[in-house]
């Protein structure tokens, strides 16, 4: 006999003291804890700045975007916790240069810029970094080849911004509830559902 | 100074993990009185799982390794095992170093439990193609024992522990006491059916048979397919020490439980040829204390269970307690992985799937069986792997940012299948682990130095292990299939084995066919030390049976008054 999901999470949350017991646990979410300090590598006119690349990056739509989430608290924190000191420098001369690119173009700066602006700014920034062959670089997963030097990989300030931003974005609550459906305790296996474009997937 | 316990025990079990969990259950079932050692912290079951219940938003680095991290790790961030929501169950590396004479990847868990907790809980049991295969091959030497010996005990392990898989007939892959298999999602069911066309029957795929419960067992509750095992998991689906051996001693009232006690040897009496007990030093005070039993089990992992044993008795053999044959510390195995295939599927964009599966696939050894062409190397591998649909992290390079980005990540990707295999490594003599006098611990203790690589054999069996996933993937009809030829060090696939071998004869191996030390009787190491040969299957399952089998034996011949 197999327990539905109801019943699981009851006997869950008893073996876990019932401390969690409510309506947020039966929704399979469990509040939201606060982003750590970033240690001072990235200030907050960075920060807001990060917020507005993220919600160009991954916009508003029916549901919230990038920045409704923290992004630009959640990439300074990985920046400062996650890379290397080069990479940290190489990412801020990056967020230098982009909003100098940005008032060149368009003769504003990217915080008072239009949505459609912005858009269209970092898709030319990331064609342009296509085409420079780049975009495969160093993506901050870190390889050890046994008995070689460790390295550290620098990767390109505008690949660490999109995978930051789509990394933050996804795993964030809004994300994982609203743009996907994640159950903490999905309950069973099903290896063969019918899925139609559109349909909030489960993760 | 060390002082004497005037606590009495019957028995006395080295190491909580694995071995040692079921050490302790049988004994205590068996009416002795037992005192569990292990030396790191204690981790109490459910309550000490705290990041469980946590989803992704609730880990600060999403998964990502930190620099901090990286740089204390230098030995864990080889490989996945780097976590940042399991870190502590790691053994640390600063406190507890090992030499790497060549290369070597140890992955330890210092705390109760040890690795169970952390397992990859692939449970498959040897068959005789492998107990029979040193004495077929005139490798090493011969196991002393054979499948009939053991299958009682897989019988019971299995059914206590909890194991679910699917019945399949096939000799290389005894079935056995399972629990309802998980499920093949419906592309591996796909490529299943076509593998078993394409090669006539003689390669299939099967939904790996893992220690995950599916019905409700014992006080524990069926597999809820959160796929977080690694982080402890509150309802007992997947066997560790703490789901269900520890509390089975528990409830028997014959045991008691002592964290953070470091055994740095066993106590040898010359008179009367056996030991007379332990001596423990305390991690936290550093105080030591001598606990005398009637037998001891030593399940302190693989190699540091021969780590113990070359620091005991050194008056009586310089190599240590067991060392008189001279195998003491060889005969060091592991399993050589990280080559496979992987390619796309196509035909499915409509179906996914919901659950987080707690197992992938399994395919059988099928090279080198009875009546099958030989292959220019000895011994087999079985291929371990899963397909699924890429998400949100993968490349989507045509769709830079925007809308159209959020909503395409936002869609499943394609259909990808991929898979590894494990393979066997012989039992080379000259692969072997020593006492390095020069290096020591925290605690000032000697640590072992690491000699070991793979050879020709492992080296042949690699080609094939590459050559026959693209082909069967190929044959499966995968689209794009492409090698994957990982780099492999050894000590990686975290299945280290052998250095106490068991054997028929006490000059050529460091215990008999029921795990008993040739040199001290009342000493049994079950864990993968007394490993005499590797197979190509996960092998903690075979751990557990050989401990209960072990355990036994201990005591029908404690009855019988010979121990």
């Amino acid at each position: 006999m197999n327990l539905t999901r109801r019943e699981a999470i009851i006997k869950l949350a008893l073996l876990m003291g019932a401390s969690a017991v409510g309506p947020r646990l039966l929704a399979g979410t469990f509040g939201d804890e606060a982003a750590a300090g970033a240690r001072g590598i990235l200030g907050a006119k960075e920060i807001e700045l990060l917020d507005e690349l993220g919600e160009t990056i991954i916009p508003a739509t029916d549901i919230p975007g990038a920045k409704a989430v923290g992004i630009g608290a959640f990439i300074a924190m990985m920046v400062a916790d996650c890379y290397t000191a080069e990479a940290q420098d190489a990412f801020k001369r990056g967020l230098v240069e982009l909003a100098r690119g940005y008032g060149e173009r368009f003769g504003t700066s990217f915080l008072r810029g239009r949505p459609a602006d912005r858009t269209t700014f970092l898709n030319e920034r990331y064609a342009a970094q296509r085409q420079a062959g780049r975009d495969r670089s160093a993506d901050g997963n870190f390889t050890w080849v046994q008995g070689e030097p460790w390295t550290w990989p620098v990767p390109h300030y505008l690949t660490m911004l999109r995978e930051l931003t789509v990394l933050g974005y996804f795993t964030s609550e809004v994300g994982c509830t609203q743009a996907f459906r994640y159950l903490e305790v999905p309950g069973r296996f099903d290896g063969d559902v019918p899925y139609k474009k559109g349909d909030p997937l489960f993760i | 100074m060390v002082s004497p316990s005037n606590q009495k025990f019957d028995a006395i079990v080295i190491g909580s993990g694995i071995s040692g969990g079921w050490a302790a259950k049988e004994l205590t079932e068996r009416g002795l009185k037992v005192l569990l050692l292990e030396r790191g912290q204690n981790v109490e079951h459910v309550k000490d799982y705290v990041n469980a219940l946590k989803g992704p938003w609730q880990v600060p680095h999403r998964g990502r390794d930190t620099i901090d991290d990286l740089v204390a790790h230098p030995v864990q961030r080889r490989d996945y095992i780097l976590n940042e929501s399991n870190r502590e169950w790691w053994a640390d590396e600063a406190r507890s170093p090992y030499v790497e004479t060549k290369p070597f990847d140890w992955f330890r868990g210092y705390q109760v439990g040890g690795r169970s907790l952390m397992w990859g809980r692939q449970s498959y049991r040897f068959s005789d193609l492998d107990f029979e295969a040193n004495a077929r091959e005139g490798i090493a030497v011969d196991w002393p024992i054979r499948y009939a010996d053991i299958a009682p005990w897989y019988d019971h392990v299995e059914r206590f522990a909890g194991i679910s898989g699917s019945i399949e007939g096939l000799p290389q892959l005894p079935d056995g006491q399972f629990q309802p298999p998980m499920e093949l999602n419906c592309v591996e069911k796909h490529v299943a059916a076509r593998i078993r066309t394409a090669f006539n029957d003689q390669r299939r795929l099967i939904i790996g048979r893992t220690a995950n419960i599916t019905e409700p067992l014992q006080s524990r509750v069926n597999c809820q397919y959160r796929a977080k095992c690694w982080l402890g998991c509150p309802f007992g689906a997947y066997f560790s020490t703490q789901s269900s051996t520890l509390p089975a001693a528990v409830a028997t009232g014959n045991l008691t439980l002592q964290p953070f006690a470091i055994v740095t040897q066993i106590l040898y009496d010359r008179d009367t040829q056996r030991a007379r007990g332990v001596e423990v030093l305390d991690a936290e005070t550093k105080l030591t204390t001598e606990y005398t039993a009637k037998i001891v089990f030593v399940c302190a992992s693989a190699f540091n269970s021969t780590w113990l044993l070359m620091n005991s008795a050194t008056d009586v053999w310089p190599g240590g307690l067991g060392s008189s044959s001279g195998e003491l510390g060889h005969n060091a195995m592991d399993h050589h992985f990280r080559v496979g295939a992987h390619g796309r599927v196509e035909g499915f964009d409509d179906r996914v799937v919901y659950g987080r599966r707690p197992t992938g696939f399994y395919i059988p050894r099928f090279r080198n069986l009875p009546g099958s062409e030989a292959r220019d190397y000895v011994r087999g591998f079985g291929y371990q792997g899963g397909a699924g649909r890429s998400g949100w992290s993968r490349e989507i390079a045509e769709l830079s940012v925007g809308e159209p980005l959020k909503e395409a990540l936002q869609e499943p990707g394609d259909w990808r299948i991929g898979m590894s295999a494990f393979g066997e490594t012989l039992p080379y003599h000259d692969n072997r682990i020593s006492l390095d006098p020069t290096v020591t611990d925290a605690w000032g203790l000697p640590v072992l130095a690491m000699d070991c690589s793979i050879r020709e054999n492992e080296r042949r069996m690699r080609v094939d292990m590459v050559n026959d996933a693209m082909e069967t993937l190929e044959a499966a009809g995968v689209k794009d299939v492409k090698p994957n030829d990982g780099d492999y060090t050894f000590g990686r696939g975290i299945h280290e084995m052998g250095t106490a071998r068991m054997g028929r004869d006490p000059k050529t191996s460091v215990l008999n066919a029921h795990n008993q030390v040739w040199d001290a009787k009342n000493v049994f190491v079950t864990d993968g030390a007394c490993m005499t040969s590797a197979s190509c299957v996960n092998p903690s399952l075979t751990y557990m049976a050989l401990t209960a089998r072990a355990a036994d034996f201990a005591v029908a011949e404690l009855k019988r008054g010979n121990l």
